[in-house]
């Protein structure tokens, strides 16, 4: 499924735009250091973990998108970084399971 | 060895916002370059890990990478405290990380473990009170 696809899914909503890319799967983790090492291009990252450094990371790893989980808490610094390494970010409601689920269930 | 070209940069202390800039910035070249996406995840995963601990442990410094015809040579160099422990401080999970730290997401003592295993020889240069270096190759 691309990028844009999660976005019909009611319960994401998109923060940032990006450029067009597949997700080839799912991964979750809060920890930085085990999701740099760790996560998959091209997967959908689904973690609470919502500050700058999490684009870092999303970006070194060339992770498709950001899926922030259980409504947490971002700062525009986030968005605004994420605009600028043209990641997408999504956020919603759902605990991570739930949502990571989602996006498997439709990939 | 032919060495293709040089990339230096200064890591500034305790600014979190800006930590993997130099890492982004080589994987950039080292995709104009041509390199294989392989070598470039093991290159940015290797030196965001150790801004990372000069941003934390240290009190930032300065990084070099080496780009030649066969490897690239990352090497960091802080003047922060030094470690006391190396085999200690290699073991997966060991982590001195402040709070304030692990709430960014960082200090589950991750980093050296991950910076050994993605790159193909690694050394490391430490004197109490005197500061770090840590060498890495990484083969292309
Ligand atoms: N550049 C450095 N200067 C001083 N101490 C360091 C440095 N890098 C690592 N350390 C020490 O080694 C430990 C383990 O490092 P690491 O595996 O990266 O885990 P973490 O950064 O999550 O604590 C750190 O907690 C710290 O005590
Ligand atoms: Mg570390």
């Amino acid at each position: 499924m691309k990028v844009s696809d999660l976005n019909n899914l009611p319960e994401f909503t998109l923060l940032s735009d990006s450029k067009e890319s597949d997700i080839t799967g799912v991964f979750c983790c809060d920890l930085l250091s085990i999701a740099m090492g760790k996560a998959p291009s091209g997967s959908a990252w689904v973690t609470v973990m919502a500050n700058v450094n999490t684009l870092a990371v999303a970006s070194l790893t060339d992770v498709a998108c950001i899926i922030l989980a259980e409504g947490v808490a971002f700062d525009s610094t986030l968005i605004d970084k994420a605009r600028e390494e043209g990641i997408a970010v999504f956020k919603t409601d759902l605990p991570i399971f739930d949502a990571a689920l989602l996006v498997n269930n439709s990939l | 060895m032919s060495e293709l070209m040089e990339l230096n940069y200064t890591v500034s202390n305790e600014d979190f916002t800006r930590a993997g800039e130099a890492s982004s910035d080589v994987k950039k070249k080292l995709k104009q370059l041509g390199v294989s996406p392989d070598a470039i995840r093991k290159v940015a995963i290797a030196l965001y890990e150790g801004e990372i601990n000069m941003i934390i442990h240290a009190y930032g410094g300065k990084i070099k990478v080496t780009i030649s015809e066969n490897e690239i040579t990352l090497i960091l160099a802080d003047k922060g405290p030094g470690i006391a422990d190396i085999d200690k401080a290699m073991q997966a999970g060991y982590s001195t990380a402040p709070d304030k730290v692990r709430s960014l997401g960082f200090g589950a003592g991750m980093g050296l473990p991950n910076m050994k295993k993605n790159s193909d020889k690694m050394d490391i240069q430490t004197e109490i009170g005197v500061g770090t270096t840590v060498t890495m190759v990484i083969n292309i």
